[in-house]
């Protein structure tokens, strides 16, 4: 699976070939919105958004987006473990006759920007699934949470390896328009897991937590260093 | 016309109790036959009202949607009548009573008139509303204010208000004869503050007066037109505000109350004809409801019957609403404009279809597609429970709620409980143990399937499960984001739980 000492040899000849060949501003790099992380850990912005991420290259599919398309999409496996496994920044995968890496990113706003993310890699944005890990350290047991995400366009949703949101058919990224049901975020690391559906155009996602009065949930850290933990379920 | 309202008021305690019919739904249940309700108040969990009758008869409901008699206040009333004061300021019919607690008492004031305009209104005093009390007994308290059949006035139909602003209790009273005139009471002993001061008058031209508080005004609400008459009374409820609790009380065209103006709250509507003596029954957190009765319920043989129903508020004046009515609607929350529905994948009406250009590309319009129902697009929607979320109302047949009373189960002021299940199916909106929500696919009767509705001040609804598994404290329908709705305590400050119930 891993593929990480290829990686950094193949961006760095992507990078040239893009330079060359296209000669257009497709820089093989994190797109402006992105930043790679510099801490360990890194707090919620004040709106309570997470705002460090591992994302996946963009994986080639169907781009239908109905519930069944979507479910379908996001239950086939493109790569081993892909509900369980944490990533490290730089890990590479064949899937099929594509490699993709993970990217280890912070983003600028609250939301992160999928599209700008591909489009810097010089990597497809319509018709593709993206895959999105991070890890929520909560200080302590915290219940009565909520997941409160956006998506452009359909996305699926994981905490400790628990389905817990799926919002379908094109849309865009609307802060809150998927929630959870109430769940505990057990003390020490949480896993939070989603595969987001772009059939064409814009592409993008938001996340946060919401305590139990529906207000954005803080103290919380985000990290994307793997947790020596292994997850569990959400409730 | 005033002979003639004697002889009918002293009939309605028997037309009452020869009022139990069969009950249709959507009106209250039980035992409703009255005339002249006092204000609906609640003690210890259980509402009581009292109306005209020998005796003044006492209604009571374990949840003001099922009434039931039980005795009448004189029972409870040393010599079982008015006291001689009374009636020698009045007479002894007994009419038209209302009610307020003040303090660690109760103080009822009821009509006592003779040959009108000579009467007079009495009160009691109690320190409860429960009969089965052992501290339940009524004292006369005497007459508190009288006409002597000569005066301007006819002293009936009292109705008592409290200013929220300074605790002050004030009494309007007054029928045809003259003018609607208001005093201030004491609230320790419920007489007159001031008995040497000269009553106020306020209005003219009516009778069954009350005052309410909002929003820095006082309204003054009185019952115009012909009572008594069963469907041929001309009843309606009117209404005036003003910045004083002493007035002008002036309507919405500039006409004081006190040369006949009255902007209308409540006019005959529906099966209901002569709508009367108004109290309002403020259950907080922006529910608030209003009393009245009606001179001929149609559905009822045309008798007198107590009704509650929403009173909402819009451009500064009271609106009479209306009880939930049974159908097929889109529920859709208030904040997010998303819609309530199944969580099944939709399928376009009319199925799909090319997008057709923008502004559409045909150059003839086609034949009409017909509304999508549960038959078309059910087949594969899972048999057993199915989450319930919220979308974009797209008019597809997961979003279409019918909502039915239920018979039985008991109800809340004005309205039975509900079932909510998707149009066409018996798939039934329940709450779950975990305070969230689910579609079972049919309906046990269980409380977390039995809904109560209830139209804010606003205009919009507040929808709660009779019951929450594992909840002790009453939950309201919730949208925690566009697409998420779940059950959390009603928070009237916020949209999160402001509902609207569409037609489709």
């Amino acid at each position: 699976m891993s593929d990480r000492t290829f990686l950094p040899s193949l961006m760095i000849v992507g990078v040239l070939a893009g330079v060359v060949v296209l000669g257009v501003a497709h820089a093989q790099g994190l797109a402006p919105s992105l930043a790679r992380p510099t801490s360990p850990a890194k707090a919620t912005n004040a709106d309570g958004f997470l705002q460090r991420w591992l994302l996946l290259e963009p994986i080639a599919v169907s781009g239908q987006l109905t519930d069944t398309a979507v479910q379908t999409t996001v239950k086939t496996q493109h790569f081993p473990n892909q509900l369980t496994t944490i990533p490290r920044d730089g890990d590479a995968l064949s899937i099929g006759d594509t490699k993709v890496a993970w990217h280890a990113v912070d983003t600028i706003g609250y939301n992160v920007n999928l599209y700008h993310f591909a489009y810097a890699l010089n990597k497809p944005t319509s018709n593709v699934l993206f895959w999105v890990v991070t890890v929520v350290n909560a200080p302590r047991e915290i219940s009565g949470v909520r997941l409160a995400i956006g998506s452009n366009a359909a996305s699926v949703w994981w905490v400790n390896g628990k389905e817990v949101i799926g919002i379908y058919n094109d849309r865009q990224t609307v802060i809150d328009e998927g929630v959870s049901k109430r769940l505990r975020l057990k003390q020490g690391p949480n896993v939070i897991r989603a595969a987001i559906v772009n059939a064409g155009g814009h592409t993008d996602f938001c996340a946060r937590f919401l305590d139990d009065q529906d207000r954005p949930l803080k103290g919380i850290t985000v990290s994307v260093t793997s947790p020596s933990t292994t997850e569990g379920s959400a409730k | 016309m005033r002979v003639a309202r004697t002889l009918k008021r002293s009939l309605y305690a028997l037309a009452a109790t020869a009022a139990l019919l069969v009950s249709p739904l959507l009106a209250l249940d039980g035992e409703t036959g009255m005339h002249d309700p006092s204000t609906v108040v609640v003690h210890d969990g259980k509402f009581y009202a009292y109306g005209t009758g020998n005796g003044l008869p006492i209604s009571v409901s374990d949840d003001g949607w099922t009434w039931r008699r039980a005795g009448t206040l004189m029972q409870a009333v040393p010599g079982g009548r008015p006291g001689a004061d009374v009636l020698a300021r009045g007479g002894n019919n007994t009419w038209a009573p209302d009610l307020i607690r003040s303090g660690d008492k109760y103080f009822v004031y009821y009509s006592a008139p003779g040959t009108q305009p000579k009467a007079a209104i009495g009160l009691l005093i109690g320190k409860t509303l429960d009969p089965s009390s052992p501290d339940y007994k009524w004292e006369d308290g005497g007459p508190v204010v009288w006409s002597d059949g000569v005066e301007d006035s006819n002293a009936i139909d009292p109705g008592v208000f409290r200013d929220p602003t300074n605790g002050s209790l004030w009494l309007t009273y007054g029928s045809y004869f003259g003018y609607i005139r208001l005093v201030e009471l004491n609230p320790k002993t419920g007489k007159r503050l001031s008995p040497e001061r000269k009553p106020i008058n306020v209005a003219i031209n009516g009778e069954a007066s009350i005052m309410i508080f909002r929003d820095g005004w006082y309204y003054l609400l009185v019952t115009h037109g012909s009572c008594c008459a069963g469907a041929n009374s001309s009843y309606n409820i009117r209404m005036g505000r003003a910045k004083k609790v002493t007035g002008p009380f002036i309507d919405n065209v500039g006409i004081d109350m006190l040369q006949g103006g009255g902007k209308l709250f409540l006019g005959s509507g529906g099966r209901y004809v002569g709508p009367g003596h108004f109290g309002l029954l403020d259950l907080g957190e922006s529910v608030q409801k209003f009393s009245c009765h009606y001179e001929a319920d149609l559905d009822r043989g045309g008798i007198s019957m107590l009704d509650i129903r929403p009173l909402l508020w819009r451009d500064g004046w009271p609106v009479a609403g209306e009880n939930f009515k049974e159908g097929t609607y889109e529920i859709e929350s208030v904040r997010t404009g998303t819609a309530l529905e199944l969580a099944v994948q939709g399928a376009p009406v009319g199925g799909l279809r090319g997008r057709g250009g923008r502004g559409g590309a045909a150059a003839t319009v086609g034949t009409p597609i017909p509304a999508q129902d549960a038959a078309q697009v059910s087949a594969n929607w899972p048999s057993g429970p199915v989450d319930v979320r919220m979308a974009p109302y797209m008019l597809q047949a997961q979003q279409k709620w019918t909502v039915t009373p239920v018979a039985n189960v008991g109800g809340y002021p004005g309205s039975p409980y509900f079932k909510i299940t998707i149009a066409g199916t018996d798939r039934v909106l329940t709450a779950t143990e975990d305070q969230e929500l689910v579609a079972l696919a049919a309906f046990s009767g269980r409380p977390e399937q039995l809904w109560r509705i209830d139209q804010l001040t606003d205009g919009t609804y507040r929808v709660m499960p009779k019951t929450t598994p594992n909840s002790k404290e009453p939950l309201a329908l919730s949208a925690v984001g566009s697409s998420t709705p779940t059950l959390a305590r009603f928070t009237p400050e916020s949209d999160r739980q402001r509902w609207l119930f569409k037609t489709p």
